[in-house]
This record gives C-alpha cells, sequence and structure tokens, in this order.
C-alpha cells in the first residue's frame, strides 16, 4: 500500500482530519500530505467531502427510490449522453451503468412519495432513449458507505488483560 | 482437614495485572488502555466459515493434533510469510492459543532443575509454566537503552550448566520490542554453542512496523533447536477462539501432542474450521489491521514526543512502554493516581517483571478517538505532576 491509498483509506473514513494529525498517522510531513491532497482533488480523485447523514433520525421527510432504467444506446455515445440527461436533475443522487438485466441505475431522493412517481412518469419515462423503468422505493436504510447504521459500539473486552 | 493443595501452586505469584484489574473494573467511567487484545472483531468471512462448521455439523473432535486441513495452511503461511518448512504431518501441533503451547512445549523439555532463561518484562506466564513444569527460571532484565532487545553479553551471563531452554519473547509484550536479523544472529551464534533450545514466542509476528518479522528459526542451524509458537489471536483478532500453535523438530512436537492428547484432547473444533478460512483468506485484514495499529502507534508515540515523556520506539505489537521514572514514584502508584485523577488505566510495567519498574505499557488496540481522550487525560495528569514537583 502506497503512501497515497493509505491516505485515501483514512480519509474515505474521516475527511474532518486535518493536516497535521494526518502526517502524524502516515509518519510523513504535513507539508508533503498537503501536497498530496491538492494533487489528488486537483487529479479528480478526490471528488468533495460529504458528510453521511441517517436522515431516518430527523425530523426531515425523505424518500428513497432505486430506479433500474432500460434504454437504447445511442450512435457514438452510448449510454454518456443518456446517462447525463438523468444526473443532471439535482434529486437524482447517483447514476451508475450496470451490466445485467438494466443499463442504468438512478438513486432518487424526493420528500415524497408522489414527487418520484411525477419525476419517473413526467420526466424520466418521457425521454427518447427510455425503454422502461422499474422504481424500487428503500425502507430502510441498514449500511451505508461501509458504515453500519445503528451499530451501538461497545467494548467487550475485559478491561485489563495481559 | 489436611492441607490440599500444591506447595509449587501456592507458593506461584499471583499475576500482578489481577490487583490492577479489580480496582478499575469498579470504575465504570474509566478509559482503559489497558487491554492486550485486538479491538477488531474477527473478520466477518472467518466468523461466517466457524457459523457454517457449527450448520454443517463439525462438532466433534479433531485429531489430537488439529485438523489436517489446518496444518498444511500453518505449513503455508509459515513458507509463505517466513520461509519456514514444517511438515504439516509431525512437526506442527494446533493448540489452546499460544498460552498451551507454551505450558506444553515447556513440560515436554524440562526435567527437574533444568534452567529456562526468561528475559524480561515480558508476558506474565513463562514463569509460572517453566515453575509448574519444575524448572528454575533465570531472568535477564532488558534495558530500555538497548531498547529492550536481548543483547548477547546478556544472554552469556545467564547461562549456567543445567541451562536447557532460551525463551524469545518478540515481537514483546510488553514493551513493543523486536528482534531484527543481525540481533537474531548474534544470538543463534550464543545457542549453537551452549547447545541450548529456543522457545521463540512469536504471537505478534504479522504486527510489525520496520520490515517484516524474522523468526530465530530462519537463522541457519537454528530451525531444528527451535519451538515456533505463533497463534490466531493477535494477526486475526481472534482472542476468543482460543487457538495457537507449535511447530518444532517432530522428536519435540510428538511428546508436546502426547501432553495436548491427555490434557485437552483437541483445540476447539469451530475454532479450527474457521482458522483455516483465517490462512486461506485472511491476509488483507491482517494487513489492514496492521495498517490501522502502525498509525495508532506513530500518533502515541508523537503524542509522548510532545509531552516530552520518554519513550523509546517500539516497532511491533500494539503496545508502546514510556518510562516514568521523572516522577519520582512506582510504575503501580503512577497508574493507580492515574486511574484516580483521571480515569484512564494503564498497565504498571511491573506486572511483566522486576525490570518493568519505572514503566508503563500503553496499548493501542483502541480506535484513535479513544487514544485522544486517554491521551488529553494523560497529558494533563503529566503537567500537574511536573507542576507539583
Amino acid at each position: 500500500m502506497t503512501m497515497r491509498d493509505e491516505l485515501l483509506s483514512i480519509i474515505e473514513k474521516n475527511s474532518r482530519i486535518d493536516f497535521k494529525e494526518l502526517a502524524i498517522l502516515l509518519g510523513e510531513k504535513e507539508e508533503t500530505v498537503f501536497n498530496e491532497i491538492t494533487n489528488l482533488q486537483e487529479e479528480g480523485i478526490i471528488c468533495g467531502f460529504h458528510t453521511l447523514i441517517n436522515w431516518e433520525k430527523t425530523s426531515i421527510e425523505k424518500v428513497t427510490a432505486l430506479i433500474e432504467v432500460k434504454v437504447t444506446p445511442q450512435r457514438g455515445q452510448g449510454f454518456d449522453h443518456i446517462a447525463e440527461r438523468i444526473y443532471n436533475y439535482p434529486e437524482v443522487k447517483s447514476v451508475y451503468l450496470i451490466s445485467g438485466g438494466y443499463d442504468l441505475l438512478a438513486t432518487l431522493e424526493e420528500k415524497t412519495l408522489k414527487e418520484i412517481a411525477n419525476f419517473v412518469s413526467d420526466k424520466l419515462s418521457t425521454l427518447d432513449s427510455v425503454l422502461s423503468t422499474a422504481t424500487h422505493f428503500i425502507l430502510k436504510k441498514y449500511k451505508d458507505h461501509g458504515t453500519i447504521m445503528n451499530k451501538i459500539q461497545k467494548d467487550e473486552r475485559e478491561v485489563i488483560t495481559p | 482437614m489436611r492441607q490440599f493443595l500444591s506447595e509449587k501452586v501456592i507458593n506461584l505469584k499471583p499475576s500482578g495485572i489481577r490487583k490492577f484489574f479489580d480496582i478499575v473494573s469498579e470504575m465504570k467511567e474509566a478509559i482503559s488502555l489497558g487491554v492486550g487484545e485486538p479491538d477488531f472483531d474477527t473478520p466477518w468471512h472467518i466468523r461466517d466459515e466457524g457459523i457454517y462448521s457449527l450448520e454443517r455439523g463439525k462438532t466433534f473432535y479433531t485429531s489430537n493434533a488439529g485438523l489436517k486441513p489446518l496444518r498444511e495452511e500453518i505449513s503455508n503461511y509459515l513458507k509463505r510469510t517466513q520461509d519456514l518448512v514444517y511438515n504439516p504431518d509431525n512437526e506442527i501441533v494446533v493448540t489452546v492459543g499460544g498460552s498451551e503451547a507454551i505450558d506444553i512445549a515447556l513440560r515436554a523439555v524440562i526435567n527437574p532443575g533444568d534452567e529456562v532463561i526468561i528475559p524480561q518484562p515480558s508476558y506474565v506466564s513463562y514463569e509460572p509454566c517453566a515453575i509448574l513444569a519444575d524448572a528454575k527460571p533465570v531472568i535477564i532484565n532488558l534495558k530500555a537503552e538497548n531498547e529492550f532487545r536481548l543483547k548477547p553479553d546478556e544472554l552469556t551471563s545467564a547461562i549456567t550448566p543445567k541451562t536447557k531452554v532460551l525463551i524469545l519473547p518478540y515481537p514483546n509484550n510488553p514493551t513493543g520490542a523486536i528482534m531484527e536479523e543481525n540481533d537474531l544472529e548474534e544470538i543463534a551464534k550464543i545457542i549453537i554453542e551452549n547447545d541450548l533450545l529456543v522457545l521463540s514466542d512469536e504471537i505478534y509476528s504479522a504486527l510489525t512496523y520496520k520490515g517484516k518479522h524474522i523468526s530465530i528459526a530462519q537463522i541457519k542451524g537454528m530451525q531444528e533447536r527451535t519451538i515456533l509458537i505463533n497463534g490466531f489471536s493477535k494477526a486475526y483478532a481472534m482472542t476468543g477462539w482460543r487457538l495457537g500453535y507449535a511447530c518444532g523438530p517432530k522428536e519435540i512436537i510428538s511428546q508436546m501432542t502426547k501432553i495436548h492428547q491427555f490434557a485437552i484432547m483437541c483445540a476447539p473444533t469451530t475454532s479450527q474450521y474457521a482458522a483455516v478460512e483465517a490462512l486461506k483468506k485472511g491476509d488483507n485484514d491482517v494487513e489492514m489491521m496492521r495498517k490501522a495499529y502502525n498509525q495508532r502507534r506513530r500518533f502515541l508515540l508523537n503524542a509522548f514526543k510532545e509531552m516530552k515523556l520518554d519513550c523509546f520506539e517500539p516497532y511491533g505489537a500494539f503496545y508502546v512502554f514510556p518510562c516514568i521514572k521523572e516522577f519520582n514514584m512506582t510504575s503501580e502508584e503512577f497508574a493507580t493516581k492515574l486511574l484516580m485523577e483521571e480515569k484512564v488505566a494503564v498497565v504498571p510495567g511491573t506486572a511483566f517483571g522486576d525490570c518493568g519498574e519505572g514503566y508503563l505499557r500503553i496499548s493501542y488496540a483502541y480506535s484513535l478517538e479513544n487514544l485522544k481522550i486517554a491521551i488529553s487525560r494523560i497529558s494533563n495528569f503529566v503537567e500537574r505532576l511536573r507542576k507539583q514537583a
């Protein structure tokens, strides 16, 4: 594992860590770490610093849906063009090209079920190259970004052992 | 009524850790840095394999020496990590943790009065196991200025005509010290000259931070006079599974297996199936944990440097062993006061031998968040002590 890989694996889990502490953990100079992060951002490897929120525990209403989309790829552009048409909607949180029974997988976040229904029927299905869609609503989130929601951390060990 | 107890057992010193444990376990809000086991859960695929073995009804004894596939994987593992060749048929025995391996190794080789050299500070069970095997323990007090490595002159001066075994506990609990190739070569020379046997406890072999671990068995002429002990507890975070192993010359391993057979029958079957999976597919898990330990190690060393607390750089296990001699307190006084005033539990160095006086064992088998809180409390404590002085 290179320093770069190790740095990425640390900040993937903790983006709030500062340069000084990162430098200590990696056994590098603060300046080296600063430069590496700048490079990673310029290279488009670090694309943002987000916070993982369990919205279910807030009073904010949110409905999340996974939408499978079958499309006709377009000559010269493959799936990229249609994917762009979909991901440009701000309510679309992610879009993946998928192998298997369908082509694109989009996740959609809205306040209500109705808004999702409207998006699918008015905007998504009406796109020229979209052949069909299947919408799945998320009922409960158990694990996201490698983090288990609602996990209670408890140290089960004896307090002192040789 | 008669006194039923064995004098040998009555005279064994109780573990120095026990007393401290009793105080700490009363204090609910204390942060402990006193644990000698990984904070990670056993990787899921290993646990899953244990569960799966139960579902398939693998609930019977295994052969005394351990499952054949497990012995084969142990053999593969030692070949790929340390270039050591052990025959799974007769040079490996699977034990109930490294602890059992230490016990049966000593019982297999000791005649009453044989001397066993034990470098300290070191794990708490060597001395009692030696005594229970009717050996005479001979302690070498390792020195901080040598980074707690065993030096040739220290070994030479401990050898008598009765010496039979040297226990070599590296990477070391509690100091975090390691022995590098040149250190081992010097020791090996003396071992061969004096026709001694080495009991090499390498339970922390996967956790080193300055190059790969080297076993004394890798030094020329040493494999035939080494009992290598290792296990799954530290590398794979499997302490509760109680699984270890010993490898060595077949004459010794067969006698150890005899004791193991009569005393234990075999190591836990579920654990053995899980361990096969660990050795086959666990390399990445070990590396992930090692990286995490190394980050914490750097964090602690830096924190002690900022506190100006004297601490040599340990390159193994998951302990640091800072020196507290500047405060004119015993380790136990310091640890007790730290616990009472700042609610941080560390283990006094004396729990691992008299020469641990003036030192503390601090474990970094804790999350960074935990370590940060503990370090800020220790820092407050140290500052206060210095002001009072």
